[in-house]
Order: C-alpha cells, then sequence, then structure tokens
C-alpha cells in the first residue's frame, strides 16, 4: 500500500539525513521526497511517499516521531487530503508529432515552457494519477527527459497544520 | 562574567550533578582538559582506550541510575567510542558522550584527526549535537542531560569543535527546557490500564514478562508488589534480572534462549502476557509465530515504538513503567478482597509451573576434580555481599552468570544484552566501582572477553578501583564453540585460543593481585581469598572446557523446543 506522509521537522542541518537514515537503516522504502522550509521559517515540512502494510506504516510513523527533531508526522488518507505534484519533460516533437504533442499538453493543461525545432518541454501539475496518464500518452512520441516534484500533501478544510 | 566554552562545559556537568567522567585527552579537547586541571569538584579519570572509557561511564550509568559522562578527542579518538555509544544505545542507558571536534572552519576540509561523528553516531544515539556557537552550548548542554535521562533513555553525543571551547560568552544555565519535538509520554492511559488490570484479574493462566524498562525506571518495588499482590509468576530477561527476587517463589528465572525450561513452558502456555518494559527481542521470543500462542498480550513501555513490532498486542499501554505499575496497583487495591480471589484462582496454574519446575529444575553435572563454571558462579553468590554488583562480559560466562548467580536486587547485574559486547565487563564493572566505592564489585568474564579490554587493569590500579576480576577460562570462545559443536559438526573454527596466558603475571605486571584455581576443591579458597584482599584481584578459574550452556532453544526454533541439559 502506498502512504503519502507529511512529516514537519525542524528547520536544521542534519535533519534530513535522520529522516532519511531512520528508513535507510530500517530497509524502510522511499518512494519519493519533497523538502522546503514552511510559513514558519523555523520549521520545514516533509513530504514522503512510501509503501508497506499497515504494521511496517505503523513502525514508520512511531519511528518518525521518535526522532527529537520531528514535530509532527500525519500520515494522509486519501478522501481527507489533495495531493499534487508537478513535473517538467522533454518530448520529442517533430514533423507529424508536434500537434500531438500540443494537444495532450491542452488536453492535460499543461504549459509549453521551452520549444525547440525538435522538442517541446512541458511543465504540468496535478494529482500523480493525472500527471502519471500525461506521461504515458507522451511516452509513444518519444520522451527525452522526465523531471518530478513527488507529489506534496496538504489537508482539506479550514484548519491549518502547525507544529 | 564571561567563561570560554570548555568551562562552561565544565558548569553545566557540575549542575548537572556530574561528578565522575571518563575520559582520554587529545589535540581538539585540550583547553577543555586545561580547564579540567583546575576544576576541583569533578573526579576525571583516565581509562586505556576511549572504548573502555565509554563502557566505564555506562557501568557507572547502569550501577547508579545516573547519566554516565565519557570524553573523547576528535577523530580517532571519537570513533573509538561508537562499541561503547552503540552498547548504550541498545541497552537504553542514559549517557552524554562529549567529543572533541576540529575547529568550526576547518570541518568538513578532512583536517587532522577530523571525523563526522554526529554523521557517525547518527543511527546509534538517541539524539546528538553539534554545537557551532558557544552562546548554545548551555541550552545544548541542558538538553543533552533531558534527552539521555527522560522518556526511553539513550546515549547523546554533544560534538565540540576547538573554537568554541576557546570562545568565550557570558554562562547563565537554563532552568528549564522546552523541546517541541520531545515529549515523552510518561502517564499511561487511565482507561488502558484499567482494561488491562480488568484482563489481567480474568486470566486463568498469567505471566508476567519483564525486561529492563523495569530496571531503568525503577519500577521494582511496584512489580514485587503487583505480582505478589495477584499471585502471578514473573520471568525476566537479561537485562531484567534483579528487577525481581529470583529467589521468591513466584520467579521463574530467565526465559528465552537460555531461559529456564520452565520459564520458556510457562510463557507457552500462558493465557495472558504481561510484558513490562520489554521489547520482545528475537533471543527471547525464538520463533515469533509460535510464541504465547494461547496469550492475550498486554504491553507496557514507555517506547512507543517497542509495542507492536515484533508480536501483537491486545493492549498496548504507553508510559513510564512505573507510573503504569502504581495506577494498576491502585486499581487493584480499590477492588480489594477480589483480588485475594483472583490469586486463588491461580492456584491450579502455578501448581502446574511448579511441575515444570520439578521435571527440569535448573542443573547441571558437577565433576569430581575439574571445575565447572556454574559452580564458580553459584560458589560467588554464596560468598559474596548481598548487595554485591556483578559485571559480566558476553558469552558463555555471561548465560552462566544469569542463570546461576540469583539476582535479588535491580542494579545489581550490568551486561551488555542488546548489543552484546565482548570487552564491556572489565570497563563497566570499573565504571560501577567509581560510583560505588564502598560496595563489592566483580566483573565476571571470558578469557576472550577479557583480553579485549585488558588494559583497562592499568586504569584499575591507577585509581584504586577495588575491582574483582573473575575469568572462566576455558581457553575458547566458548559461545561460538558451542553453537560450533551443535550446529558445525564440532568444526572450531577459530575459536580456540591456543596460547596459554599467566594471567597472574600479568595482573602482576599492571600492580594487582592475581589468584588462580584448576581444581573443584580450590574455589572456595581462591574466592574468600579475592573478597578478603582490598584492592584489584583478578581471580582465574581453569574450568571445564567444552561445558555447554544449557538450556538452549536453537535460533529460529520456538521456545518449546529446549535442548536441555542431560
Amino acid at each position: 500500500m502506498k502512504h503519502t506522509i507529511a512529516v514537519l521537522v525542524e528547520n536544521e542541518f542534519g535533519v534530513l539525513s535522520r529522516v532519511v537514515g531512520l528508513f535507510s537503516g530500517r530497509g524502510f522504502n522511499i518512494d519519493s521526497l519533497t523538502v522546503a522550509p514552511t510559513n514558519d521559517e523555523a520549521l520545514s515540512r516533509i513530504t514522503l511517499v512510501t509503501r508497506g502494510d499497515e504494521q511496517i506504516i505503523e513502525q514508520i510513523t512511531k519511528q518518525l516521531n521518535k526522532l527529537i527533531d520531528v514535530i509532527k508526522v500525519i500520515d494522509f488518507e486519501a478522501e481527507n487530503a489533495i495531493e499534487r505534484e508537478m513535473v517538467l519533460v522533454k518530448v520529442a516533437a517533430e514533423d507529424q508529432s508536434r500537434a500531438e504533442v500540443l494537444r495532450i499538453a491542452d488536453i492535460f493543461r499543461a504549459k509549453v515552457i521551452d520549444v525547440t525545432p525538435k522538442s517541446y518541454t512541458l511543465e504540468a501539475t496535478g494529482t500523480p494519477a493525472k500527471v502519471g496518464a500525461m506521461i504515458e500518452l507522451l511516452r509513444p512520441l518519444g520522451l527525452k527527459e522526465l523531471v518530478s516534484t513527488g507529489p506534496v500533501v496538504i489537508g482539506r478544510g479550514a484548519k491549518g497544520w502547525k507544529g | 562574567m564571561k567563561l570560554n566554552g570548555a568551562r562552561i562545559l565544565l558548569e553545566c556537568l557540575k549542575r548537572e550533578g556530574v561528578d565522575t567522567i571518563f575520559g582520554y585527552p587529545g589535540g581538539t579537547v585540550i583547553n577543555l582538559y586545561d580547564e579540567l586541571f583546575s576544576f576541583k569538584e569533578i573526579r576525571h579519570i583516565l581509562p586505556r582506550h576511549e572504548q573502555a572509557g565509554v563502557h566505564a561511564a555506562d557501568g557507572y550509568a547502569r550501577a547508579t541510575g545516573k547519566v554516565g559522562v565519557a570524553i573523547a578527542t576528535s577523530g580517532p579518538g571519537a570513533t573509538n567510542t561508537i562499541t561503547g555509544i552503540a552498547t548504550a544505545y541498545m541497552d537504553s542507558i542514559p549517557m552524554v558522550i562529549i567529543t572533541g571536534q576540529v575547529p568550526t572552519a576547518l570541518i568538513g576540509n578532512d583536517a587532522f584527526q577530523e571525523a563526522d561523528i554526529i554523521g557517525i553516531t547518527r543511527p546509534c544515539t538517541k539524539h546528538n549535537f553539534l554545537v557551532k556557537d558557544v552562546k548554545d552550548l548551555a541550552t545544548i548542554m541542558k538538553k543533552a542531560f533531558y534527552i539521555a535521562r527522560t522518556g526511553r533513555p539513550g546515549p547523546v553525543v554533544v560534538d565540540l569543535p576547538k573554537d568554541v571551547q576557546i570562545a568565550q560568552t557570558e554562562f547563565k544555565y537554563p532552568e528549564t527546557v522546552e523541546i517541541r519535538g520531545y515529549k515523552p509520554t510518561v502517564e499511561g492511559h487511565p482507561k488502558q490500564i484499567e482494561k488491562a488490570v480488568a484482563a489481567i484479574m480474568q486470566a486463568k493462566k498469567p505471566v508476567i514478562y519483564v525486561g529492563g524498562g523495569v530496571i531503568l525506571g525503577n519500577a521494582s518495588a511496584e512489580l514485587v508488589a503487583l505480582a505478589k499482590r495477584l499471585g502471578i509468576p514473573v520471568t525476566t530477561t537479561l537485562m531484567g534480572l534483579g528487577s525481581f527476587p529470583e529467589n521468591d517463589s513466584l520467579s521463574l528465572g530467565l526465559l528465552g534462549m537460555h531461559g529456564t525450561y520452565y520459564a520458556n513452558m510457562a510463557v507457552s502456555n500462558c493465557d495472558m502476557l504481561i510484558a513490562i518494559g520489554a521489547r520482545f527481542d528475537d533471543r527471547v521470543t525464538g520463533k515469533i509465530a509460535s510464541f504465547a500462542p494461547h496469550a492475550k498480550i498486554v504491553h507496557v513501555d514507555v517506547d512507543p515504538t517497542s509495542i507492536k513490532k515484533n508480536v501483537r498486542v491486545d493492549l498496548p499501554i504507553v508510559g513510564d513503567v512505573r507510573d503504569v505499575l502504581v495506577k494498576m496497583l491502585k486499581i487493584v487495591d480499590e477492588i480489594g478482597p477480589d483480588a485475594e480471589g483472583c490469586r486463588q484462582a491461580l492456584a491450579s496454574w502455578t501448581a502446574e509451573i511448579d511441575g515444570w519446575k520439578e521435571k527440569h529444575p535448573m542443573a547441571y553435572k558437577q565433576a569430581t576434580s575439574t571445575i565447572k563454571p556454574q559452580y564458580v558462579i553459584q560458589r560467588l553468590r554464596a560468598l559474596s555481599d548481598p548487595d554485591a554488583i556483578v559485571a559480566t562480559d558476553v558469552g558463555q560466562h555471561q548465560m552462566w552468570t544469569a542463570q546461576f548467580f540469583g539476582f535479588t536486587a535491580p542494579r545489581t547485574l550490568l551486561s551488555s544484552g542488546g548489543l552484546g559486547t565482548m570487552g564491556f565487563g572489565l570497563p563497566a564493572a570499573m565504571g560501577a566501582q567509581a560510583g560505588f566505592p564502598d560496595r563489592q564489585v566483580m566483573v565476571i568474564c571470558g578469557d576472550g572477553g577479557f583480553q579485549m579490554n585488558m588494559q583497562e587493569l592499568a586504569t584499575i590500579v591507577q585509581n584504586r578501583l577495588n575491582v574483582k576480576i573473575v575469568i572462566l577460562n576455558n581457553n575458547f570462545l566458548g559461545m561460538v564453540r558451542q553453537w560450533q559443536e551443535l550446529f558445525f559438526d564440532k568444526r572450531y573454527s577459530s575459536t580456540c585460543m591456543e596460547l596459554p596466558i599467566d594471567f597472574i603475571k600479568l595482573a602482576e605486571a599492571f600492580g594487582a593481585t592475581g589468584l588462580q584455581a584448576t581444581k573443584v576443591d580450590e574455589v572456595d579458597e581462591v574466592i574468600k581469598k579475592g573478597f578478603s584482599i582490598k584492592g584489584p584481584v583478578l581471580m582465574e578459574f581453569k574450568v571445564a572446557r567444552e561445558e555447554k550452556v544449557l538450556p538452549m532453544v536453537p535460533a529460529g526454533a520456538s521456545l518449546t523446543e529446549m535442548v536441555l541439559a542431560s
């Protein structure tokens, strides 16, 4: 089972390596990871995607909570959270496929951020599912390069999430 | 008044109540040692190796319950502490380890004697700090001690660059500490505790399984009170030995790989297992799938990550074990007479256990003239002070000590349980002796482990630490040899310590007394003489070479599949 876990941590040197070390030291997987300071500059928020059965996810969240620099851990449930990721993708675009790339970009509301006679570079944001669907449509046209932020996640509703 | 960082560090230690530290000087802590030279409130003991210094601080912490403190210089000094730190981490021992570091401007430059000790110790400390500014030093020290001793205790490293030791600032020790990401749960959930007590009272075959948490949490008295009140038998892990008096009729002794037949049978047949301050280590559970198969499990632990890590738990209670036990006792008291009924209802269960005790008591075959190691352990108990502190090394002698010494008080057994560190015993005994100069302190070790830190004889003699060293010499790395005998067709690959060492001469070379027994009728004489001499004494017992530690549950087998002593 895939889980998207948000971790609020002290914005200090070495904290990320404590979090990552916990995963590598215990053989847990990280599928993706993103980290940046929050509205409170003393805090950073890590969003990571991991997988495992219920027992493993429980261990992961407990172990994260145990780290001194970790202030809060939330294992988001899909129905109560909004998840987005951004991808930049470079696609081959010559002659007959040039129009097709633009059509796909339009359907997924992706932006063209760079263009050459042989390629388009697109920027797309959305749920991992939507972004994934776009990538699959572009793949047969010649995917040259793909870079993704991995998902970030925020809870639904009016309540903000602070330390 | 402004003080330099080195002085501030010492002032912080003083305010934390530290009176004894173990440390080794070097280039990046020379400023600290210069301040220490005239700082008389703290006793500094110089080990002969940084690893031993950390083990000594660890032994001091285990025996006294206070935070142990060790110092090492940067680079090799700091890397030498790793085994000591990892040992303390696995057994949750409160410690603060101060390492020197190259000046902040040189960090990351591969400077002379530089090691990234913060990176290296990250997975084996509860937390660690690099002090980049002298203004942060006092706050960091306050946090370090707070983190080390609260919640599930553990070692904390403070890495102190040389320039921070020299830099000056106004010193003020913070009175309170606030770490927003660290709020250990101390009080057990009242509803969970109520539910647990109700379930315990209904059990027909309950067993209490106690780990080191009860000793670390100073909850032995409460444990004894609860067990006796309800009449529930108690088995302990290696780390839990001493939390419940082994001479009590409710005691089942050790469980697990080298546990007693009756403890393992009781756990395997119980309908209620009450785990207190224990973590279901693989050496305790054997094959997980068949561990306590009929039992409802109540698990009390201060560390939420210990709960449901290895086994399913029906009633988890996160909290300080003493707080939880006090609350349980209160509920039992309120129930009053029913508690008596509960105890009487257990009569058939205790009779069943007594049957197992009778069938396979802890025993070994006595020999006519060769010394059986178990016999030495029994005689040491008989001839030592009731409150004697016993450190062990790791291996066969450690298990025989656990099986045959009969511990009756907490903090009287100091042993590396989790990491299983050979070389731990001698320096740990040294640390305990520094903490309790007036108590009898002995280390029981094998000839292998003793040689891993035997340089500490110098520290012991120099500091007049009255440590009694017991070597059970079988000229083997006995535990590995035992496995080779049982599972590798007696192919004794590299386990025979072929060089016969003259341990008496060795002791004398360091200025200690050396004694030796080679026959069974010399054992008492050597022990009596050893204990009566004031000062460090090494007592060597030439024991039966191929004696095995039994019972034994082979690795990965169920607790009921024991190899028993014939």
